[in-house]
């Protein structure tokens, strides 16, 4: 991006065609599903687009991904799928845009979560990366629009933004389809397991907040040995979220619970399409009917 | 999953008692938490490195662009720029195709026709009925909307129709709606459809569900070019030659305006009876503005929309004008089926200053509004029985200019008030077939379903009912 060679490298179609092959909406069969969230107006369509070589339609407005797209790309010869959710602003309200991210990611289970931040407005696009990190460790940060920031005199120390998440972050300007190749080379180090993430947890809570969610935390880790995320599940619950209350009754919440790597990678692969990822996708179907007013 | 030692009712009842303990500000608290954190990252990563530039183009457009004052009228005269480059724009092209679809194709296709023998039902039928509806959906729909979406997919690129939104907070929020309903409105403006299904962004049903029954007040593009081209036949032809097209760009204004209007009226008497409630308050971002990208535009707005509306409007006329030159050409006691139906319809239609063959052309077009004018042009000739145009009964026909399709409908009986009220009617009628689809998808209630489908076209006979009799009251 500094050195004009580097990016006239980065952007030179022999270059990424060694890499990178995009699947547009071919995708028979994936190893790996990696799910796209961010704020509103972020780029998230851009990436999006930039990875699968589709060309969705990009509005330069918060809310213009209502449903999720669906796309596929190949790289160092791993077949992915991802899937571009509603930008949202944080994950803890009702409304259905918000139930749609959460739910896929918590459910839907997938093996990378790139989150797209505006890099003009970190603080803002951290609160809903911090609640991501509660869900999934298995996190990509895409610091979207850095050409933005420059613009507007701002550096970002990425290095140090990366440590304090535990995550990898990745510093792009999708529109001009800058830091492509290292967000991609990021995802796959994730999905494969050669980079394994130590997620920021939340720190700030109150003293009877924390004290109840680690009460809360504690026995539904002795409920389901091994969950992940047990401390957003209290989070949730405590928070009355009807899905959550129904993924605790009926025991679902045990399918979170990760396998050893090998296992959890063939094991997806033999699924049927319509197998149990069908299920997982009901999970966030995407026309909820409205509570219907009397 | 018995043997674990703490059962999923514990963790439940666990889960209740600790939410009455926490209390109320459970939700708050935790997002004071959140807040915290990320701010004590954020504090920690970015530097800020020198001062702004020193002329902030984003604050500087803003002032102008949403300024009390200003934003609206900078809102209107935008809106006006579209629709005269659209109008004046169109005009040229879509005579272009018309006279090689309809006039060089269609003769040709009938000539090949005679020669290897085809009997005149079915080439009547295949050329006359299904593709001369196709050729005419092409010729009169492609060149506006290859014009007019680019041009709003520009100013949604630039970063424009959030300000939009934010012009019109207010007003929304006195009607009892949601802020973000100006959002779903302009969604509106290109598909009803994604204007519904874009009503997802919020939050509260009650909002929502207004947001979907006035989605319907959102000019759609099948409804653009019927507006453009009554306006500018009929009312630009008002104005003299130089002014005919800004007049004509002016009245599409007007019944846009006119839509907006009754969004807020609707939106204020629903939200005062049947769906009370007190607006919601949001936070809306307005993105910074940004150069949009003028090719990747035209590529993904020809794709996107144009084709795909185009594709979608000629696939739902190839099966109207099968329908319609079945209906001309079956005949019972020496009058079409067609006309029995328009002279049927006739008294009603002129009651509300429309006439037969407008509701006849409104009833088969309940699949897709884009193939309105097709329809009309087509029966009025049917029912007027015009010698000099077309080869037949239900046969679409070749217009070469404006005179022509002015004789046409002179021939017919149209009035300016037909006119008038035929663009009031396309702003106000029932959603097409697919809208209605996505209602009851997305509401999954038959009831608001049938409210949002009936409401509109109930207001659009009452209001073409009343504008008919003032006009002959005045007139």
């Amino acid at each position: 991006m500094n050195s004009p060679q580097s990016h006239a490298c980065e952007i030179c179609p022999v270059h990424n065609a060694g890499n990178l092959i995009k699947l547009g909406v071919n995708m028979a069969s994936w190893d790996y599903v990696v799910a796209l969230a961010g704020n509103p107006n972020t780029g998230k369509s851009t990436v999006f687009n930039s990875l699968t070589g589709l060309r969705q339609h990009t509005g330069n407005w918060p809310g213009k991904t209502v449903t999720r797209a669906e796309g596929g790309f190949i790289y160092a010869d791993k077949r992915y799928k991802i899937v571009d959710l509603p930008g949202t602003y944080s994950l803890l309200s009702t409304s259905t845009d918000e139930e749609v991210a959460r739910n896929f990611i918590l459910f839907g289970q997938p093996d990378v979560t790139v989150i797209v931040a505006d890099a003009t407005r970190l603080e803002r696009n951290l609160n809903l990366v911090l609640q991501v990190l509660e869900i999934t460790n298995r996190v990509v940060v895409c610091l979207n629009l850095i050409d933005e920031a420059r613009r507007h005199r701002l550096e970002i120390n990425d290095r140090l933004l990366a440590k304090e998440l535990g995550v990898p972050v990745v510093p792009t300007a999708a529109r001009q389809g800058q830091g492509i190749q290292e967000l991609l080379k990021n995802i796959s180090a994730v999905a494969t397991g050669e980079f394994v993430c130590k997620p920021h947890r939340i720190k700030s809570e109150s003293k009877a907040l924390k004290n109840a969610l680690s009460k809360l935390t504690n026995m539904i880790e002795s409920r389901f040995p091994g969950l992940t995320n047990a401390r957003w599940v209290a989070l949730r619950l405590l928070e009355g979220d009807p899905r959550i209350i129904e993924a605790i009754k009926t025991g679902e919440l045990g399918n979170l619970i990760p396998a050893t790597e090998s296992e959890f990678v063939t094991s997806k692969l033999d699924l049927p399409e319509n197998g149990k990822f069908g299920q997982r996708v009901d999970s966030e179907r995407p026309a909820k009917p409205l509570p219907i007013l009397h | 999953m018995n043997k674990s030692p703490v059962s999923s009712e514990a963790i439940l009842s666990k889960a209740n008692s600790l939410r009455w303990e926490i209390g109320e500000n459970y939700h708050d608290s935790l997002i004071d938490a959140i807040y915290q954190d990320a701010g004590r990252i954020a504090g920690r990563v970015v530097t800020k490195t020198g001062e702004k530039p020193r002329f902030d183009w984003d604050r500087a457009l803003d002032k102008i662009l949403t300024s009390r004052l200003t934003g609206l009228p900078v809102m209107l005269l935008l809106l006006t720029a579209v629709f005269w480059i659209t109008i004046a724009g169109a005009n040229v092209p879509s005579g272009m195709i018309a006279s090689l679809l309809i006039d060089t194709f269609h003769p040709a296709l009938k000539h090949l026709a005679a020669q290897i023998g085809a009997p005149w039902w079915l080439s009547g039928f295949l050329l006359d009925g299904i593709y001369l509806a196709g050729a005419w959906v092409v010729s009169v729909m492609l060149p506006p909307m290859a014009i007019f979406f680019p041009l709003f997919t520009l100013l949604e690129d630039f970063g424009y129709l959030p300000r939009v939104a934010f012009n019109m907070d207010n007003l929304f929020r006195k009607a009892g709606a949601h802020g973000k309903q100006a959002l779903t409105m302009s969604m509106g403006y290109g598909c009803n459809a994604a204007g519904i299904v874009a009503t997802r962004i919020i939050d509260s049903p009650r909002e929502r569900l207004i947001a979907i029954i006035t989605n319907n007040f959102a000019l759609c593009n099948g409804r653009w070019p019927t507006q453009i081209l009554i306006a500018s036949l009929f009312i630009g032809a008002l104005a003299p030659a130089g002014l005919a097209g800004l007049v004509s760009a002016g009245s599409v204004l007007a019944v846009t305006l006119l839509g907006i209007l009754l969004t807020f009226v609707t939106s204020w008497a629903l939200s005062r009876t049947v769906l009370k409630g007190e607006a919601s308050t949001f936070s809306l971002e307005l993105p910074p503005y940004r150069p949009p990208r003028i090719l990747q535009t035209l590529y993904t707005s020809l794709i996107d929309r144009t084709i795909y509306v185009l594709r979608r409007a000629v696939v739902f006329a190839v099966p109207a004008g099968a329908a319609i030159w079945l209906l001309s050409n079956i005949k019972v006691a020496e009058l079409s089926l067609a006309e029995h139906i328009m002279n049927f319809l006739n008294p009603f239609g002129l009651l509300l200053g429309l006439n037969g063959v407008v509701l006849l052309a409104y009833i088969i077009a309940i699949p897709a509004n884009e193939i309105v004018i097709p329809t009309v042009l087509m029966l009025t000739v049917l029912s007027a029985k015009l010698a000099g145009f077309g080869a037949g009964a239900g046969v679409m026909f070749e217009l070469d200019d404006a005179n022509a399709y002015m004789n046409v409908f002179q021939a017919g009986g149209w009035t300016l008030l037909t006119a008038v009220n035929l663009m009031l009617f396309s702003l106000i009628h029932n959603p097409c077939s697919t809208t209605i689809y996505t209602i009851y998808k997305e509401t999954g209630s038959a009831k608001w379903t049938t409210v949002s489908a009936l409401l509109p076209v109930v207001m659009g006979l009452v209001i073409c009912f009343f504008v008919a009799q003032v006009w002959r009251l005045v007139g």
